[in-house]
């Protein structure tokens, strides 16, 4: 076993060996502009585009025509947001989210607010889950637009899609979905989901960063999005410039082999998940955030309490994991996901989210395990509130100092 | 973000971690910080009957840097009187441990709990409190 470990597969993961493999050759001598219509150079980046295209749409259940491709799944949550808000304008210009959302889609929402875009955010329960009823209620005629992301990037809880795009289609509503932490990992039908548009990455499964897609459907209804970034036309004149030939032949061969191996894999992810998350809840004052029955196979995010985030990852060095932790971020707020289910902000502060993923293997979980609950009781041995805790102090009841 | 090895040391070897009785008329107690903030420190200071700082003790609830800033605080503090120790400034925290702009305020807070420690000795002892620092929040 090789240390460190990595359980960030969330931020991204590494680039499986086989979808290097497919790559290699468009990065050398099929290194041909795929809109060369003239020449042989041309015709074969254009056949490893089209085959992507292809692989693509098998996984998430499309025909060809649907995927466009983009540099990655911002981008193209940016294109679905703001191609529709430009192309539905005169039908309404109501969109409604959800609190928890990717910031790709939260921002490009903040800035439509200041074009003109009227936009809910939904709240979300406790669980992580927005409440169908609220979403029932924010709909209005003027509504064109409902976008709750697929699975939580923090906590992986799973929406109820389905349910979602019903309410949306019965308003009148296109409805899309941030599918990046879910293609791939568990079974996405863009048919029997009811998605109009979906935004998803290569590099989170397994494929290299730089690609994305959005999948934009064509019958039932037929949408259309503007183009944000205008040019030579490509992608059905809805994302202008040069394929990126060798990311594009990574991501098709990256969705293919998620395709292959995805019921497997879910499985064996979801038992050392689940291994990992039993043995630490074993430690006092431990706790599972998010709802544990609609989730991803892959994310583990618990808070340790008494003990803060960023500190507990340093005593982990051997583990990269991820906090909602102030401190390891710019802004010194903790993360407005884990705000948004209600937690407080201690116990915000004091979460650690692992993303196990194909390389992951059980020796690490454990490792990982031994690991975790050492620094844990190290730093609690350090905490001045464990120690009120178990003196028996109400640390609600103290006055803290604001600084 | 990368730490500084000073800050490494002091965060695998803390020094001087525990708790000092908080009720003894010797010893002055300074928590601050708050849970919601993601920083508290508590930094005891034992003093004799000269002023002198005979121990210093901590706890902290918080980031590498924070429990490193305490740390080191609680080193500075051992053998200073109560005067002396509060010239501490946070800058030179921040200069020995090499501090990032984001971790200023970590510690700023080790040089609160520091005046507020003596702060609550002097109170104890008859003594006026000095001025806590408002400039920095």
């Amino acid at each position: 076993m090789e240390l460190p470990i990595y359980l960030d597969n969330n931020a991204t993961t590494p680039l499986d060996p086989r979808v290097l493999e497919a790559m290699l050759p468009y990065f050398t001598n099929k290194f041909g502009n795929a809109a060369s219509r003239n020449h042989a150079f041309g015709w074969v980046a254009e056949e490893g585009v089209d085959y992507a295209r292809e692989q693509v749409a098998k996984l998430i259940g499309c025909t060809e025509k649907e995927v466009i491709f983009t540099s990655g799944a911002t981008e193209a949550d940016n294109l679905g947001i703001k191609g529709v808000f430009e192309m539905y304008q005169e039908k309404g210009n109501h969109i409604i989210t959800a609190t928890t959302e990717h910031k790709a889609v939260l921002d490009t929402c903040k800035h439509l607010e200041k074009l003109g875009a009227k936009v809910t955010y939904l709240k979300v329960k406790e669980d992580g889950l927005i409440d169908l009823q609220e979403l029932e209620a924010a709909m209005t005629e003027q509504t064109i637009l409902v976008t709750i992301m697929y699975g939580n990037n923090e906590i992986g809880v799973i929406q109820p899609v389905k349910e979602i795009a019903a309410i949306a289609h019965k308003f009148g509503a296109l409805f899309m979905t941030d599918a990046t932490q879910a293609v791939g990992k568990i079974p996405v039908d863009v048919n029997a989901d009811g998605i109009d548009l979906m935004a998803f990455s290569a590099h989170k499964m397994y494929g290299p960063k730089g690609v994305g897609v959005l999948y934009v459907r064509r019958k039932n209804p037929r949408v259309k999005v503007t183009a944000q970034i205008d040019g030579g036309g490509h992608e059905r004149g809805m994302r202008s410039g040069t394929l990126n030939v060798p990311g594009i032949v990574g991501l098709g061969k990256a969705c293919e082999l998620c395709r292959l191996e995805m019921d497997e894999e879910a499985k064996r992810l979801s038992a050392l998940r689940d291994k990992l998350e039993n043995a630490l809840t074993e430690l006092e004052e431990s706790y599972v955030n998010g709802n544990t029955q609609h989730r991803l196979p892959h994310v583990a995010n618990i808070s340790f309490k008494y003990v803060e985030g960023e500190g507990l990852m340093m005593a982990m060095k051997d583990l990269a994991v991820s906090s909602g932790s102030a401190c390891t971020s710019a802004s010194l707020e903790p993360s407005y996901v884990l705000k948004s289910l209600g937690l407080s902000d201690d116990l915000a502060h004091s979460s650690i989210r692992y993303g196990l993923g194909r390389f992951t293997t059980e020796e690490e979980i454990d490792y990982a395990i031994e690991n975790t609950k050492k620094a844990v009781n190290h730093l609690r041995d350090l905490s001045p509130l464990w120690e009120m805790f178990k003196e028996g102090i109400d640390l609600s009841k103290i006055e803290w100092a604001e600084h | 973000m990368a730490y500084s090895e000073k800050v490494i040391e002091h965060y695998t070897n803390p020094r001087n971690v525990g708790t000092l009785n908080k009720d003894s008329k010797s010893v002055g107690t300074g928590l601050v910080g708050a849970p919601e903030c993601g920083d508290v420190m508590r930094l005891q200071i034992e003093v004799d009957e000269n002023n002198m700082i005979t121990d210093a003790k901590f706890k902290t609830f918080g980031c590498g840097s924070a429990i490193a800033s305490s740390s080191l605080a609680t080193e500075w503090l051992k053998g200073k009187s109560i005067d002396e120790a509060l010239t501490i400034d946070n800058m030179d925290i921040v200069e020995e441990l090499a501090l990032p702009p984001v971790k200023i305020h970590c510690s700023v807070l080790a040089e609160d709990a520091i005046k507020s420690a003596i702060n609550d000795y002097r109170v104890k002892n008859g003594m006026a409190p000095i001025e806590m620092p408002k400039s920095h929040h």
